[in-house]
C-alpha cells in the first residue's frame, strides 16, 4: 500500500518534470523559429508589393511584442493546435499524427531486431570472456556501433535492391519496412549486445550464481533465468533510450534516404520548405515521445526490481 | 636542525618517486596497448589520419575540386586495366575520388575535435560551477541540461542551419551547443562527490578560494573520464557532422567532405558503387579505430573497468 502510494506520487513528481521539459523545449522551438524566419515572405507570390508584404506580416502578428507572440503559441501548444501548414492547408498537428504511426512501426521494428539478436549475442560473449566469440562479439558490436548508419543503409540498397533484385528501395509497406528496419537496428544492436554482455559479467561473477551452480542448478536456468533477470534492467534501459533516439533524430535519416513517409521525413521536408508549424509540431510531439518513454523506463524499473524505492 | 636536513633528504627522494609512478603508469598503459591488438590498430589508424590530413596537399595525386568531365565515373584499378591515374576512380563531375577522401578526412578532424573542445569547456565549466555550489543555480543548470536532453537534438541543429545558413562555423557552433550536457553530468556527479572528501575540506580550512580549490583540487580527477568521454564524442560527432552534411545542411559543395560524398554519389548507386562505398568505409573506420581507442583508454584510466577485466582474466 505504501509502495503504491509512494510510486504514485513519484510519478507525479516525474509528470511535473516531463512538463517542464515540453515547456523549455517549446521557449527554444519558439525562439528560433519565429523569431529569425519570416514565413510572410514564403506565403507572398515573388511579385507581391512591400505594402501587401507588411500587411500579411500584421495580420499574422508578426508585430506584436514578444511576449503576446510567446502567450499566443503556449495557448496553441495547451490546445495541440500549432497553427495550419504553410504549404499543405491543414493543421499541422494532422500532418505529424498521420505520419507517428510509420515512425513509431519503424523504431518498434528495429528496436526488436536490435534485442532479438542482440541479447543472446552478449549473453554467449559474457559465458565465454575472452574467448573467440567473445572477441567476434565485441568487434562486430563496435563495428555496428561506428558505421555511419545512412551508409550501411544505401550498402543495403546497393546489394538487396539493385544487384540482387529482393527488396524495393522505398515506399511504405511490409516488404518496404525491411531495409529501414535492418539499418535503424545496426547500432542498437551493437550497443545491446556491449551493454548485454558487461551485465552478464558483472552477474555472473555475484555470488548468487555460485550458490545456484552449487544447488545444482542447469546452467541454462542459472545464466538465462538468475542471471538475466538481474541483466535485464540496464537492457531494458538502454532499448528505452535507443528508441528515444530513433524519435529523436536517427529517424530523420533513415526516412529521408528510404522515403518512409514517417514523422522525421515529415520534418527534413518542412525544413527545406521553411514550413514552421509543422517543424513546431514535429519538435513537440517527438520531445513528448522521449519525456513519456524516460518515465515509462523508470516505472519498467518498479516491475523489474523489486528492491527499488521511489522517494 | 635534525629534522630539516632529515626533511632535505626526502623531498628529492619523494619527487623522484613520483616520476617514476608516473613512468610505471605509462609503463602500465602501453603493456596494455601492445596486448590490446584492436586498440593498437585504432592508435596506428589514427595516427596515420592525422599525417594524411595535415600532408593532404603533399599527398593527394590531384586537386580534389579539379573538374575532368570527360572522365566522369571511370572506375579505377578493380576494373583489369582500369586508370591509374585515378586509382579510386572519378565521381560524377570527373573530380578524383582518392584525393577526395584524403582532403575529406580535414573536415572531419577538424569537426570532431573543435565540436568536442567546445562542448567540452562549456559542460565541464558549467558542471564545476554547478557541482561545486549546488543549490538554485545547481537546479538551474541541471533543468537546463534535461531539457536539451529530451529535446530532438537532429532536428534543432537542421533547423538552425536552414535558418542561418549551411557552413562549417554553423554546423561546429550548433554541434557544440547541442551536446555540452554530457560534460556537465558527468563532472556534475563527480564534484558532488568530491565536495565532501577530506582534501577538499583541508584546502578549504587553510583558506584555499574556491577557484583554487575547483581547478586545482577537483579538477585533475575529473581528467581521467573526462578523457574517455572526449575521446567517444568525437566518433559521435564525426557521425554527426557525416549525417548533416549527407542532408545537405552541413558542408556544402565543392568542398570535399565524407557524408557530403555519399550524398552526391547516391543518385549514382547503381551505375558505380565506389562513389558511396569508399567515403562511407572512412567513415566506418575512423569511427570504428577512435572507440577502439576509448574503450582502450577506459580500461587504462578507470580503477573499476581494470578490476573487471583481472577478474575476467583470474
Amino acid at each position: 500500500m505504501l509502495r503504491g502510494m509512494a510510486i504514485t506520487g513519484y510519478i507525479l513528481r516525474r509528470l511535473w518534470q516531463g512538463l517542464v521539459v515540453l515547456v523549455g523545449a517549446s521557449v527554444i522551438v519558439f525562439c528560433i523559429t519565429s523569431f529569425f524566419a519570416d514565413p510572410a515572405k514564403l506565403m507572398l507570390p515573388i511579385a507581391a508589393s512591400q505594402t501587401e508584404y507588411e500587411q500579411l506580416k500584421e495580420k499574422l502578428g508578426f508585430y506584436d511584442p514578444a511576449y503576446v507572440r510567446f502567450l499566443r503559441f503556449l495557448g496553441g501548444i495547451v490546445r495541440l493546435d500549432f497553427g495550419k501548414s504553410l504549404w499543405q492547408g491543414v493543421p499541422a498537428m494532422q500532418l505529424v499524427l498521420e505520419r507517428l504511426w510509420a515512425t513509431t512501426l519503424l523504431s518498434l521494428s528495429a528496436i526488436g531486431i536490435a534485442t532479438v539478436i542482440g541479447v543472446p549475442f552478449g549473453t554467449f560473449a559474457a559465458l565465454k570472456p575472452r574467448s573467440k566469440l567473445d572477441r567476434f562479439c565485441t568487434v562486430s558490436s563496435l563495428t555496428g556501433v561506428s558505421v555511419a548508419d545512412f551508409w550501411l543503409g544505401l550498402m543495403l540498397i546497393l546489394l538487396f535492391s539493385v544487384h540482387l533484385r529482393w527488396l524495393p528501395t522505398s515506399g511504405y509497406g511490409a516488404k518496404e519496412l525491411l531495409l529501414p528496419a535492418l539499418t535503424l537496428a545496426a547500432r542498437p544492436l551493437g550497443r545491446i549486445a556491449l551493454v548485454t554482455r558487461s551485465a552478464m559479467l558483472d552477474e555472473l561473477n555475484r555470488p548468487y550464481v555460485t550458490t545456484a551452480r552449487a544447488k545444482g542448478l542447469f546452467e541454462g536456468r542459472v545464466v538465462f533465468y538468475h542471471a538475466l533477470k538481474n541483466a535485464a534492467l540496464t537492457v531494458v534501459t538502454l532499448c528505452g533510450y535507443e528508441v528515444g533516439r530513433i524519435f529523436a533524430g536517427y529517424a530523420v535519416i533513415i526516412e529521408t534516404l528510404f522515403g518512409w513517409p514517417g514523422i522525421g521525413q515529415l520534418a527534413v521536408q518542412s525544413i527545406s520548405n521553411d514550413d514552421l508549424p509543422v517543424v513546431q509540431a514535429v519538435v513537440f510531439v517527438a520531445a513528448s515521445i522521449v519525456v513519456v518513454l524516460n518515465i515509462v523506463i523508470d516505472l519498467c524499473y518498479a516491475v523489474l526490481d523489486p528492491r527499488i524505492h521511489y522517494t | 636542525m635534525s629534522d630539516v636536513s632529515s626533511m632535505d633528504r626526502t623531498l628529492p627522494a619523494r619527487s623522484a618517486g613520483s616520476s617514476s609512478l608516473l613512468a610505471k603508469s605509462l609503463r602500465g598503459a602501453w603493456r596494455t596497448l601492445k596486448a590490446d591488438k584492436f586498440a593498437m590498430a585504432g592508435l596506428l589508424y589514427l595516427l596515420a589520419l592525422f599525417c594524411v590530413a595535415t600532408f593532404a596537399g603533399h599527398i593527394a595525386p590531384h586537386d580534389p575540386t579539379f573538374q575532368t568531365l570527360g572522365k566522369r565515373l571511370t572506375p579505377g584499378v578493380w576494373v583489369p586495366g582500369g586508370s591509374t591515374t585515378f586509382p579510386l576512380g572519378t565521381d560524377h563531375l570527373g573530380r578524383d575520388m582518392l584525393s577526395r577522401l584524403i582532403y575529406g578526412s580535414r573536415i572531419s578532424i577538424i569537426v570532431g575535435l573543435s565540436t568536442v573542445a567546445i562542448a567540452g569547456t562549456i559542460g565541464t565549466l558549467l558542471g564545476l560551477v554547478s557541482g561545486y555550489y549546488g543549490g538554485k543555480l545547481d537546479d538551474l543548470i541541471m533543468r537546463w541540461a534535461d531539457i536539451q536532453m529530451a529535446f530532438p537534438g537532429l532536428l534543432l541543429a537542421l533547423s538552425v542551419l536552414a535558418l542561418f545558413g549551411p557552413s562549417l562555423q554553423n554546423m561546429v557552433l550548433v554541434l557544440a551547443l547541442n551536446n555540452w550536457m554530457w560534460y556537465a553530468r558527468l563532472t556534475r556527479g563527480v564534484m558532488l562527490s568530491m565536495r565532501e572528501v577530506l582534501f577538499v575540506e583541508a584546502a578549504r580550512v587553510i583558506g584555499a578560494s574556491n577557484a583554487r580549490i575547483i581547478f586545482k583540487h577537483c579538477f585533475p580527477n575529473l581528467a581521467s573520464p573526462l578523457i574517455t568521454l572526449g575521446t567517444l564524442e568525437v566518433a559521435r560527432m564525426i557521425l554527426s557532422e557525416a549525417s548533416l552534411s549527407f542532408l545537405g545542411f552541413g558542408v556544402q559543395p565543392p568542398t570535399p567532405a565524407w557524408g557530403l560524398m555519399l550524398a552526391e554519389g547516391r543518385g549514382y548507386l547503381p551505375i558505380a558503387w565506389w562513389l558511396v562505398t569508399f567515403a562511407g568505409i572512412c567513415i566506418g573506420l575512423t569511427v570504428l579505430a577512435i572507440n577502439l581507442v576509448a574503450s582502450w583508454l577506459r580500461s587504462v584510466t578507470d580503477p573499476h573497468q581494470r578490476y573487471k577485466l583481472l577478474q575476467q582474466t583470474g
